[in-house]
């Protein structure tokens, strides 16, 4: 029996007020295993990211809740929502978003400095990270110089080097060209998935979905199918 | 316990780190940011001190003769602008309780006729004949001599040259009347206004030079203790005069200067427009600084970073650099002082605490409203605008 690793129950929220007032999620239930890659699909306006943002601890829904091991995160104040985040979540984000003024190690240790961690110890340990996206003695480069794999991977190594549970991706392959989109999925398919972690992927390029373990279909704010897939 | 406040300040040095590295290398950015604050620190402390030497050099008689009390008519406002008393105030002061002696002294303007037959207006200075109270410090001569035949002492100062560099026994004209310089001499602060200054006797210089009724221009007072001061001051009011202390006769002739000459005004015209220039540059950099980075303070909000850390941050940031400039500023205007005060030894301007601490104050302020603006900017930011991208 999996266990589960987000719940969420009746969640709504919208945008604006009045007329302009838009639903961006309606009453959306879903559940998300340990050891799975859940991605969600759907076109665009359909409520991808902010399900995502809601889930992950950065937006607040306007009804619903979301329970991560049994914890409603909403229930959490500010700063216990950011350590929350600090500490359960890694994010990858659609732009990347490294520090160019930082080198690539330190990109990566970012976590760990925000987690109080010793600067030195921080910086071995996102060396050893780099390492395992392949990034081995690019730790002194800055962003600018690495591809935009490479720099996709450096995010990736941020978002795990704090060894969260839940791993969130947003449109992880969209700055990429369709080979090395492919080969970083597949990276973090055989390499960070594992029965501890889960892996929230959302998307539009279907040439990935072969390393979803389901795809959960969303239109207009609503969730509108299912598809479990053999990984 | 002392363990955990230890990790606690590892955790901070290593956010602080983060902060300063964030700041540095973006050179441009930094760069553009410390010459802003560095141009507001040197322009400010400049001037500053500039009036604070002027106000200093204005008050070079009062400093130089180095009497702890000055008796005068309540209607002057600055040392230059004496109104001549009676000789029977010299005699009233004398009997005064409390007053271990007074003397007389003059102050007043001739035009000294060069050997080269130009005419050069000079500051003269007659010290009561039988005390020499107030004499300068000779570095040429001896004081005696002043008793001579038609003595003077010259004071080798910024304005010397203006004299022709005389020596001993150089000669000139002084209101038709022979000068022998007999000393030359060395004074703690130069005056302010352009003109050589010459030392005689009293008697000399009420000779010598062309007077209304009364002659006396102050009255040097020394009291027999501290304690005496107080009703020294009553007593000489009773007299329909004004005794003050050496400290009360600088602040009154600064308080003319900047209030009656418009001197202060100005200064703090300059000074607010230095504070201005130095606030819109840094304020202005700074905040450039804050939006180009706002999408990655926005995803460190996003990985976990709390609203408090995030502040820290940006205080540090901000204080980092205001500090360095105003380090940069104050050497940079010690540095400029220096040097014009090697060339030129009069040269008016002085650093002071009180215009270090202003300085400061003006920065502390910069770096406040800087960081506010960047503070509410950031705080503003939403993580899930990284989302929308």
């Amino acid at each position: 029996m999996p266990k589960v690793a987000i719940k969420a129950d009746g969640l709504g929220k919208w945008f604006g007020e009045g007329e302009a007032k838009t639903m961006a999620l309606r009453d959306v239930n879903l559940e998300t295993n340990f050891g799975e890659m859940v991605y969600i699909v759907g076109p665009s306006g359909s409520g991808k990211t902010t399900l995502l943002s809601v889930l992950s601890g950065i937006l607040k829904p306007d009804s619903g809740r979301v329970c991560v091991e049994g914890i409603d995160i909403w229930n959490l104040n500010a700063d216990q929502l950011a350590d929350f985040r600090l500490n359960r979540v890694g994010f990858v984000f659609q732009d990347y978003h490294l520090f160019p003024r930082l080198n690539t190690a330190e990109n990566v240790a970012i976590p760990l400095i925000l987690r109080k961690k010793n600067w030195n110890e921080s910086m071995k340990q996102a060396a050893q990270y780099l390492d395992i996206v392949g990034l081995k003695g690019r730790a002194d480069l800055p962003p600018v110089k690495l591809s935009g794999g490479e720099q996709q991977r450096v995010a990736i190594a941020r978002a795990m080097v704090g060894q969260p549970d839940i791993l969130i991706m947003d449109e992880p392959t969209a700055s990429l060209d369709g080979d090395t989109g492919q080969s970083i999925l597949k990276f973090v398919h055989e390499n960070i998935l594992n029965s501890n972690r889960c892996i929230v992927v959302v998307t539009h390029d279907s040439r990935i979905y072969e390393f979803a373990s389901r795809i959960l279909k969303m239109e207009d704010g609503r969730l509108t199918g299912t598809e479990s897939r053999a990984a | 316990m002392w363990l955990c406040t230890s990790e606690k300040d590892q955790a901070v040095r290593g956010i602080l780190k983060l902060a300063y590295k964030l700041l540095v290398n973006d050179k441009a950015k930094f760069t553009a940011l410390l010459v802003g604050i560095t141009f507001a620190v040197f322009l400010m402390m400049f001037i500053t001190s500039m009036f604070i030497g002027v106000l200093s050099h204005a008050s070079a008689t009062v400093i130089n003769i180095g009497a702890p009390m000055w008796v005068m008519d309540p209607s002057v406002q600055a040392i230059t602008s004496s109104i001549g008393m009676p000789d029977y105030v010299l005699d009233a002061v004398r009997s005064l309780d409390g007053v271990e002696y007074a003397v007389p002294l003059y102050s007043g303007g001739a035009l000294v006729k060069l050997p080269d037959g130009t005419y050069q207006a000079a500051t003269v200075v007659g010290l009561d004949d039988t005390s020499l109270f107030g004499r300068p410090m000779l570095i040429e001569g001896k004081i005696e001599d002043i008793y001579a035949e038609n003595g003077f002492i010259v004071v080798a100062d910024a304005e010397y040259q203006k004299l022709e560099s005389p020596h001993v026994g150089s000669v000139f004209e002084l209101n038709d009347h022979r000068g022998v310089i007999v000393g030359v001499a060395k004074v703690t602060v130069s005056g302010l206004f352009g003109t050589p200054t010459l030392y005689t006797t009293y008697y000399r210089a009420v000779q010598y030079i062309p007077n209304p009724r009364y002659t006396i221009s102050y009255v040097l007072v020394q009291p027999k203790s501290p304690a005496d001061v107080q009703k020294i001051k009553q007593q000489v009011a009773a007299l329909g005069y004004l005794a003050v202390t050496k400290d009360e006769f600088i602040k009154k002739n600064a308080s003319y200067y900047v209030f009656q000459t418009g001197g202060g005004t100005n200064i703090l015209i300059m000074t607010l427009i230095s504070f201005i220039v130095g606030l819109s540059i840094s304020g202005q950099t700074f905040y450039t600084f804050i939006l180009e980075n706002l999408e990655r303070f926005g995803a460190l909000k996003a990985i976990g970073t709390k609203s408090s850390e995030l502040v820290g941050m940006i205080l540090f940031q901000a204080s980092f650099t205001a500090l360095t400039g105003y380090g940069l500023g104050v050497g940079l205007c010690t540095l400029l002082v220096y040097l014009a005060k090697l060339r030129l030894a009069s040269y008016a301007a002085m650093i002071t605490y009180p215009s270090l601490l202003l300085s400061f104050v003006m920065v502390v302020i910069i770096a406040g409203i800087s960081s506010y603006v960047g503070i509410r900017r950031v705080l503003q930011i939403e993580p899930f605008d990284i989302f929308r991208g």
